[in-house]
Parts: C-alpha cells; structure tokens; sequence
C-alpha cells in the first residue's frame, strides 16, 4: 500500500496540520510516512501545500509529481494540482470559492462542503479535520481509533479539550462528502 | 642578563606573582604593560587564577595570553565578547573578562561588544584606548581625534572624510545590561592606583553576577603617536582625556 | 499501535531533541529560514531548566560562531545550526575553529543561492562545506543526513567524530530534510559532562580556568614564527590523512549488479532511490551510491565500482555541478561521470532523473 497526497489551499485553512494529523495517524497505524511542506511565507491569504506518503515499506522520494489524491481548498490549487491526479485517483475540492470546477474526467471528482458546514454550525476551525474527514470515507487507510491517536498527537495538551468536537467534524466530513462526476 | 640576588632589604619591586617571565613585546613607554600588571594583581588577589578566563583581541595586545599566567582564548578580530559570552554562561562561576583596543572594540567589534553588555552579560571588558590602531602601524580608529594624523589620515582626521570620533563608555553607559562603565588612565602612579580600583569593581561586580562592566584606559601609544614616552603622556593629557574624561560614568545595579 | 517514543518530527526540530538528549552543553545561533525550528524547538523545551544546557540567540552568525568558539575552547559540547547566507557569516569563525582544533557540530540547513538567494532547498554549498569555505588549509568532516532520522542520529555521531579528532564537524543537510516530518525514534536522554570530566578529560587543551592545572592553555591560531606555522598545518595535514583513512561511510543501494551508478547525497539521493525502482522495472541495472561522509569523500567505494566496469556515474545534486568533481578524482577517466543538477529551489523528480541518465548514459 503507498498513497501520495498533495493537500493544497490558503494558508490559515489548516492545510499543513491537515497533513500532520493524517501524517500522524499513519505512524500510530505502523505505517511509513512523509510530510513535504511547501514552506516560506505561509500566512493567512498565501498558499500552503503539503506532500503526504502514507505507505507500508520504507519510502523513497518524499515528493512527487503525481498524486493519488489531491486535496485542494482553492481555485489556484485546483488549477495546479488537478492535472497533477494520477489517472484512476482521486480529487476533493470544497466548492467554496470555486468558480472553474475541476474538468477531468478520468479521475473521480468528489466535492466536501466543509467551510458551508462549518458557517452553518459557527465553528470554522473545524474546517480541516471536516475535509479529512472526507478522505477518510473515500480511504480509509487508517482507522479511526488511530486518527484520533494521530490528531491528540499533533495538538499541544492545552488544545486536547477540543478532539471530541474534531472526532464529530470528522465523522461530519465522511456524511457530506459527495461525488461530482 | 647575570642573575643577580637581592637582598630583601634593597628589594623595592617585585614583579607580580601572576606576570609571567615571557619577555613583552610591547613598545617602551606603552600602557599595556601597566594594565597587564593590574590585572595580575587584581586576580592574585582575589584568589581567582584557577577560575579566571582572559579573551585577548587582535591588535597589540593579541599576545596578552603570553603574559598573564591564567587560562586565555584569542578571538578573532573584534568577537572578544562573543566569546566570553559563551565561555561566561558555560562556566557561570568562573570570572571571564575581554582586553580589547580601540581598533578591535570600537570598530570591528562594535556589535558584539554592545550586544554582549544589552544582554547583561556577567563578563568585564577592560578597553584600551589610545586612538589608534597599533599593531598594523598606526591607522585612524575609531576613537581617533580630529585633526589626528594617523597613516590613513596623514592631513589629520577629517570630519568630512573620516567622520567623527566616539565615546565607547558613555555610549555604553546607555544599555540596561551594563551597571559599571568607568574610564581611567595609568599616566601617573595616582591614576594607577585609580585604575586597579576600577579593575578590581569591575571584577567583583561581574562575580556578583551584576551584569556588564567596562573599564575604559585611555592609553598612550608613544610609537604611534610618534613622540617619546614622556611626550606622549603630555599630549595625552592635553588633547586625549579633555576628550575622553576620566571617572565612573555609570554604577547601578541591574534594572528588576 | 506504535511505540509511544515513535515521534513524527520535523529535521529541525529533532536536531534540537538530539542536542538536548545527547548531552550538548551549549548551543548558540540566529534565526534564517528554512531552519529557524531548531532555536525555536530548543527554547520551547528550556533544557536549561533539566540537562543544564545553555541555549542563547546570538545577535549575528558572526557572533554565534565566535560564541560556538569561546565555548568549544572550555571543552565543552557545543553547536550552532543555520543557513547557507548564515553560514557564509561563520566562515571566518570556522577556520578558528579547525586552526584551534576545536571540537564542534554547526548544521547548515542548505538554501538555494548565491547572494540571498531563496529559502527552498539546495545543495549549493558543498564546496564551502568540504573544501574550506573560510581561509587557510582546513577541512571539516562534514555528514550529510538523508532522512530524519540521520538527523537526528547523525548529532550524536557528529560530535563523536569532533572529539575524536578534535575538529569541528558538519551536518550538511538541506531544506528539504529539515523541513520534511517523517517517523523518528528518540534515544535514551545521555548526561552532559562535568565541569570536573571536562578538565580531567581535556585538560591538556581546554581553556576552562587553570584550576589545579600548572601549566595554563591557551587557545590561539596565531603564530608569526613560518617554521612554527608550518609544523601546525602539517599537523592538521596528518590530522586530515588519518580522517580520510578512518571515517569514510556511504551506503550502497543495489550497486553490486548495477549497469549504471547515481551517486547522490542527502534530500537528493533520497529522491535518486525512486530512479532504482523505476528503473529496474524497465530492465535498466541502476544502484545508488550515497556518500554520508561529504568529508572525508568516499573514494574508495567509487573508485572500486569504476574498476568493477560499470558502465556509467549519474551525478545528481542539487546545484550546478559540485560533488562530481570528486566522483571524477575517484573515478579517474575509467568511466563516463556525468552531472544533472536544479538550482534555484528546485528539486528533480525521479522520473526526471531517469531520463536524464538514459539520455546521458544510454543514449
């Protein structure tokens, strides 16, 4: 098993810590993994990608060229990363934004509709783990009992307080996720 | 030389126990030598050879290590705080001072010198100051006087040229971390004695982990200079400490 | 599930929790993208407050280095990390360092440049790292991790290989790697030495105060006299035979059948393992040749696969052309050494590289 995923957005989206929890919880589930940042000056309104390998033998290359999946939370990131799906993969965009939806149609287009959902209930910092929440319906490569080990992980103790609401945006994210074409 | 003895009667002046018998390579007439002396003292007395850290600059003083019998490290041209920094906060018990001129501080070693004292570090830098740079053959410094002639100012300085002197002490006297900042001189036996009370407070305020301190010597250098010895303490006193008076500039203790 | 102490970590950061755990005394550095996290990481953990050791933002690399210095010459284990303009700063300061025979580790997290550059990776530096960089005949060992785990193992080794020899040490690593998380395993916490160790161990060199001591150290690089200048550079020079002699590593990947050798360090040989996968699944023989000493240079490995009859050398780097000068020396015209390199930040894909070597080597 290898998965390449290319996570992509604004900065202040959560893109990165996108890729860290589903990172982490990789490594709870014994997995090999990777997390290639596109690093620099990623403040809100910049863009962010990151470059996860979740696989079960030791991994070459931390980045590449083409992507199982790609994750991508706006127009620049669509327009980017959509040719950059491997044949047969997978790509998840929030429609938020969006004014040129994805075209291809040798790769399943699925569309999340997290930040919607996440106005709709007041609580916009779910936003990422709703779109991880997505994915994980589509692939579930990790289990949840491990995703939640990975997320307590990659948060600092004082932020512990806040894994039962992201468990809940996570399994929010596997309902609302939906196939476009 | 024949070895001869002396008998205790007679004896007038001994070397101080911490100098050791290495022959100095300094100019006759020069004050280094009278500051090295001091400063042997001051650790003699103090009891602090086994525990005292000495940075030597780049410039005449370079050899410092050779005459001082105490463990020494020479820095690179003007990172004498820097490294007393490091070897101060490693060995918080030990005394760890710099020796610097006015070519390797004031010029060169500007930043590290100010950042080292802003930072409140518990280290003493004794500063000599003669207005010139000595070991290279006698170029401007900063704290060169105008209408100072100097090999790279052979019309003398010029404010419209070489721009204008500074007051290392009184500008350090600005910083928070630094709680003794004094400026002397070792021209008469009077100011020597001066001066080794300043050393000696100096030392004692960085052992009671007080923050910075520095003793400014304003210094002759004769050859430099191109005087005499005797001439070259005059002109000193004329020209040099009207522009660099002596006294404690600054004694505090550190800001809570 | 994992083991608990099986941590994802960043380069950077796990620089900082190897100096930390491996009984570093002292570090000293300056901010500079893209390895700021290791400063950051240290004064997040405060090991002054358990292991005792000091962290300090120096106002300059030109004062961390002086510090890195002032702190190697008590005997102590001291470090600094930064980037490639960072580094440039440090020169100076290095070629003290390796005059003075001083033990240290600095870590040059490589950015592209010259001049200010970029802050995405590169590989740009491997001159300044293995052939001096600051004045004078001097060498550094220099390692070059390329995952981050050899980041994190290599600190310790690092200073090892300073003490032993007594010279300032390298981890020349890049953005990428520094930047990158993947899985780490954390070693046992190592105490620091005593003050007491330190003068009993190092006695006869460091300038930690004369305490019981008779004779007092001096740390100088300083000597007007030709003949007594001579005599230490022919010192540093056995020194530097005895190093090439001792501490060679490099890792062979699939060389032993190989048609065609990459030889690639660090985030590019990383990338470059992809090329053996790829390859072989084409039928093409490819192994991959890592130099982890960039100092001392694997010579032999590489002169030894050219005697074997391989057919060809890929040099891939992430620069113009730097460390297929050795491969040259080491190869010595047995065999075609051809270079392929990206500059500026960019990195090849493997599948990138694989063309090139059918378009270079194969034809």
């Amino acid at each position: 098993m290898k998965e390449t995923i290319i996570i992509a957005g604004f900065g202040g989206q959560g893109v990165l810590s996108m890729g860290k929890i589903l990172a982490y919880s990789g490594v709870m589930q014994d997995f090999e993994v990777t997390w290639m940042p596109s690093y620099g000056p990623e403040m809100r309104g910049g863009t962010a990608n990151v470059t996860v390998i979740i696989s079960d033998k030791r991994i070459s290359s931390p980045i590449a060229n083409e992507y199982d999946t790609a994750i991508v939370l706006n127009q620049q990131s669509l327009d980017k990363f959509e040719s950059q799906v491997k044949a047969g993969g997978v790509l998840i965009y929030d429609t938020n934004g969006i004014i040129n939806p994805p075209t291809r149609s040798d790769i399943e287009i699925y569309a999340v509709d997290a930040a919607a959902e996440c106005a709709r209930l007041g609580q916009a910092k779910l936003f990422n783990t709703m779109i991880l929440g997505g994915y994980l319906k589509l692939k579930p490569i990790v289990s949840m009992e491990n995703v939640m080990l990975g997320l307590k992980k990659s948060l600092p103790e004082r932020a512990w307080y806040l894994l039962p609401q992201n468990k809940e945006a996570i399994l929010r994210g596997g309902e609302i996720i939906r196939r476009v074409r | 030389m024949a070895n001869v003895e002396i008998k205790q009667e007679n004896l007038v002046y001994a070397k101080p126990r911490l100098i050791t018998n290495d022959e100095m390579h300094y100019c006759p007439g020069c004050s280094h030598g009278t500051v090295h002396k001091l400063i042997a003292e001051v650790i003699d007395e103090m009891g602090i050879e086994g525990s005292t850290i000495g940075v030597s600059p780049v410039g005449c003083s370079v050899f410092a290590y050779r005459y001082i019998d105490i463990d020494w490290i020479e820095a690179a041209h003007g990172r004498a705080c820097a490294v007393a920094t490091a070897a101060k906060r490693l060995y918080p018990n030990n005394m760890v001072f710099t020796y610097q001129g006015d070519g390797d501080l004031a010029a060169i070693g500007a930043g590290e010198t100010i950042h080292a004292a802003a930072r409140g570090e518990n280290i003493v830098t004794i500063f000599i100051n003669n207005a010139i740079y000595g070991m290279t053959g006698g170029q401007m410094s900063p704290t060169t006087l105008l209408g100072m002639k100097t090999a790279t100012t052979p019309y003398g300085r010029d404010a419209q040229l070489n721009g204008f002197p500074y007051k290392i002490a009184e500008m350090m006297a600005h910083l928070d971390g630094a709680t003794y900042i004094t400026r002397q001189s070792v021209h008469t036996p009077a100011n020597v004695r001066k001066c080794k009370k300043a050393i000696r407070r100096a030392f004692e305020n960085a052992m009671a982990g007080n923050g910075y301190s520095m003793v400014e010597v304003v210094a002759s250098c004769n050859s430099g200079w191109k005087l005499s010895p005797v001439d070259a303490n005059k002109w000193m006193e004329d020209n040099l400490i009207p522009a660099y008076p002596l006294g404690d500039i600054k004694s505090t203790t550190l800001p809570k | 599930m994992a083991d608990s102490d099986v941590r994802l970590m960043k380069g950077n950061e796990v620089i900082a929790h190897a100096a930390v755990r491996c009984g570093c005394d002292g570090y000293f550095g300056y901010p500079i993208t893209p390895q700021s996290e290791v400063m950051e990481t240290l004064m997040e953990l405060r090991p002054w407050e358990t292991t005792g050791m000091v962290v300090l933002q120096a106002e300059s690399e030109v004062s961390s280095i002086n510090m890195v210095y002032g702190g190697a010459a008590t005997g102590k284990k001291i470090m600094t990390s930064s980037s490639s303009p960072g580094v440039s700063l440090m020169s100076e300061g290095l070629s003290y360092l390796a005059a003075c025979e001083l033990p240290c580790l600095v870590v040059n997290c490589q950015r592209g440049g010259p001049g200010l550059g970029t802050i995405q990776p590169s590989q740009g530096d491997y001159f300044q790292a293995c052939k001096g960089g600051g004045h004078g005949d001097y060498h550094m060992i220099v390692l070059a991790p390329a995952s981050v785990q050899e980041m994190y193992d290599f600190v310790s080794l690092a200073f090892d290989l300073a003490f032993k020899h007594r010279n300032p040490t390298m981890i020349l690593a890049d953005g990428a790697i520094g930047q990158m998380m993947e899985k780490v395993v954390l070693s046992e916490q190592q105490p620091r030495l005593t003050d007491e160790e330190i003068a009993e161990r190092y006695g006869d060199w460091a300038t930690c105060g004369k305490g019981k001591r008779k004779k007092y150290n001096i740390c100088t690089s300083l000597f007007m006299n030709s003949e007594d200048l001579e005599e230490v550079n022919l010192r540093l020079q056995a020194k530097y035979r005895r190093i090439e002699a001792e501490e060679a590593r490099w890792e062979a990947i699939m060389c032993d059948d190989a048609d065609y050798v990459v030889v690639a360090y660090g985030s590019s040989a990383r990338i470059s393992s992809a090329v053996v996968e790829l390859a072989r699944e084409q039928g093409i023989k490819v192994g991959i040749l890592r130099p982890i000493t960039l100092y001392p240079f694997p010579v032999k490995p590489i002169a030894d696969l050219a005697a074997r009859g391989v057919k060809g050398f890929l040099v891939a780097e992430l620069n113009a052309g730097q460390m297929v000068e050795d491969v040259r020396l080491a190869v010595d015209g047995k065999t075609p050494v051809e270079h392929y390199g990206r500059m500026g930040g960019m990195l090849f894909t493997p599948e990138e590289l694989l063309q090139v070597l059918k378009d270079k080597l194969i034809k």
